[in-house]
């Protein structure tokens, strides 16, 4: 089963791995930092490693965004930046194929943005379906 | 060298032949990991050449001395690296036991035993499923990597790491190339026709339409199926497993619609369904129903033939296939298979009955959030004439699917288009085609003495 794992993030500003700008992680003590991306690699390499780790993309500043969205007269207009006017952002996601949702939850856990801001797990949909 | 054979022969013939090519050198080398690379590397040499420069006169034999020539080739490369990182003259290994094998060696006694093995290997418990299905499909199926990848969707690379993975952990957990012996041995068959099964499934939930680029998993895993069957012919789980997917198999054409609708199977047009799978489905399962000790696969594989016999799902002999769910979920319990129980019981006796089998299932953890529960219950309520009932759960269960087809259909029903209940009527069993899957219960004796 497919998952995609969305990181949000809300840094200082805008650069990668996010978390490295996030004012919660800027408050810790550099041993406790240097933990923080030593998990972050070691999950990534057994994700890796693992066959699990399908994509994974990091999503450039939300200022060079644009979003189509409806005019007033019935059309369509582009805007320049994003569409969520929050502080906090899609930093970038990962696809992962796991055993179970429980795995994937486990995945998602284990980023540092799940412990600063948020990342959120949703199941892929397929194509196929069950006889009924 | 022969004319030249289109890819797809080629293809065929390597999946036939790559088990009978890796277990020898496998099990002469004792070196299955890097014998099991050197034989897909054969393999693909073989597939870009053979097209091209004919089918070699021993096309095996072929197979056999590239395979033990790269393996040689990997050898000879690992000790010379780990002579230069240890500064140390450690000896070549002797080519001796690299040598290709005879080619009449494996035949009969030898090759037989050598693809069980491979698969047992393939099926070993230090191994997710996932890893088991790809490492099964490339060993013992012969697919390429990319063709696993393909068929599962997902890059090469990540399949790639997955086998490479697998094969790593075989290696740490010491296994030898050798049949298992003692207790395991049961558990053993049982994780390896699993395996067989999974393959089967990923293939039969895919999606109707053909993709040439997209390898048939349920085909695989049938030719697997026959394999095994072949080999092992007094396993009465390895008939009951093949026909369990020739029979499922025999109903692909009607299972889905050319627009991608799901029909279930109360409203399959019967005609579109593959008699000559159902009449092998349902040989295999006569031969070994008799004979053998009664397992789940043979369980499932007399309810998908007492279906298969059925003209209608009204006509179908629905006590039969309660009888047949009761053994089932006394041998092999599982909240599915009681909620196919379910679905029987209320086709039997009434959707209070079935609905009364559900009640307990709602604080199932193992169902907890997904769709089959409220699904059939749904399903039961509509039948039961509980209209408001059944559209919130087949609302709610089509909010759960993770699969778009299944959505679409929840939501169909939901809108309330087609009443099941006028469809399929709650009738007592029509004709008695089906009397040759009767399984006597210790309630059924009772009731019915012996004639």
């Amino acid at each position: 089963m497919k998952y995609l794992i969305l990181v949000y993030s809300n840094p200082e500003s805008w650069e990668h791995p996010m978390f490295g700008r996030d004012p919660g992680f800027l408050g810790l003590t550099e041993a406790e930092r240097d933990d923080v991306v030593r998990e972050a690699e070691a999950l990534h390499a057994e994700i890796v490693a693992s066959g699990e780790l399908i994509e994974g993309v990091a999503l450039a500043d939300p200022v060079t965004a644009r979003t189509a969205r409806p005019d007033d007269g019935g059309g369509v207009i582009v805007t320049d930046g994003p569409y969520l006017e929050t502080k906090e952002q899609l930093a970038g996601y990962f696809v992962v194929d796991c055993e179970t949702p429980a795995r994937a939850a486990e995945i998602a856990a284990r980023f540092p943005d799940a412990r600063l801001t948020a990342v959120e797990v949703r199941p892929i949909m397929t194509t196929g379906g069950e006889e009924m | 060298m022969t004319p030249r054979p289109t890819p797809a022969v080629v293809g065929e013939l390597l999946r036939t032949l790559a088990p009978q090519v890796l277990g020898p050198l496998a099990r002469r080398s004792a070196r299955f990991e890097d014998a099991e690379d050197a034989v897909q590397e054969a393999l693909l040499a073989a597939t870009v050449q053979w097209p091209v420069e004919g089918l070699p006169d021993e096309p095996r034999a072929w197979l056999r001395t590239v395979a033990a020539r790269r393996l040689a080739d990997r050898l000879r490369s690992e000790a010379a690296s780990r002579r230069r990182e240890e500064r140390d003259a450690a000896r070549i290994p002797a080519d001796a036991h690299l040598a290709p094998a005879p080619d009449g060696e494996s035949d009969v006694a030898t090759g037989v035993d050598d693809t069980l093995v491979l698969l047992l290997l393939c099926c070993h418990p230090t191994l997710s499923p996932s890893s088991q299905v790809a490492l099964t499909l490339r060993a013992v199926g012969g697919l390429t990597t990319a063709e696993i990848a393909r068929s599962f969707l997902v890059p090469e690379a990540t399949m790639g790491q997955r086998i490479s993975r697998a094969k790593g952990r075989i290696r740490a957990s010491g296994a030898r190339f050798a049949l298992p012996v003692g207790a395991e041995v049961p558990t053993r068959w049982a994780a390896a026709l699993h395996v067989l099964y999974l393959i089967f499934s990923e293939g039969s939930t895919a999606t109707s339409g053909a993709d040439l680029h997209r390898p048939d998993l349920t085909a695989e895993a049938i030719r697997l199926a026959r394999l095994v069957r072949r080999l092992r012919p007094d396993d009465g789980e390895a008939a009951g497993l093949l026909a369990l997917m020739l029979l499922v198999e025999a109903r692909r054409a009607a299972r889905i619609r050319a627009d991608g609708r799901l029909v279930p199977l109360a409203e399959q047009d019967r005609a579109l369904w593959d008699g000559d799978r159902i009449a092998e489905g349902v040989a295999l399962l006569t031969h070994a129903l008799p004979r053998a000790t009664l397992g789940p696969y043979q369980l499932q594989a007399a309810i998908a033939a007492v279906h298969a016999e059925a003209p209608s799902a009204a006509a179908t002999d629905w006590r039969q296939v309660v009888a047949l769910y009761r053994l089932l979920d006394g041998l092999a319990p599982s909240p599915v298979v009681t909620l196919n129980r379910a679905v029987a019981v209320a086709m039997a006796d009434g959707p209070e009955a079935g609905l009364a089998l559900l009640a307990p299932l709602a604080d199932d953890e193992r169902l907890a959030g997904h769709h089959r529960l409220p699904a059939v219950r749904a399903h039961l309520r509509e039948m039961a004439g509980d209209r408001a009932g059944a559209e919130a759960d087949y609302r709610t269960a089509a909010r759960l699917t993770t699969s778009l087809p299944e959505q679409r259909y929840l939501r169909e029903r939901a809108a309330g288009l087609v009443p099941t209940t006028a469809r399929c009527p709650v009738t007592r069993p029509g004709g008695s085609a089906t009397v040759r899957f009767r399984v006597v219960t210790p309630g059924s004796r009772r009731s019915h003495p012996r004639p």
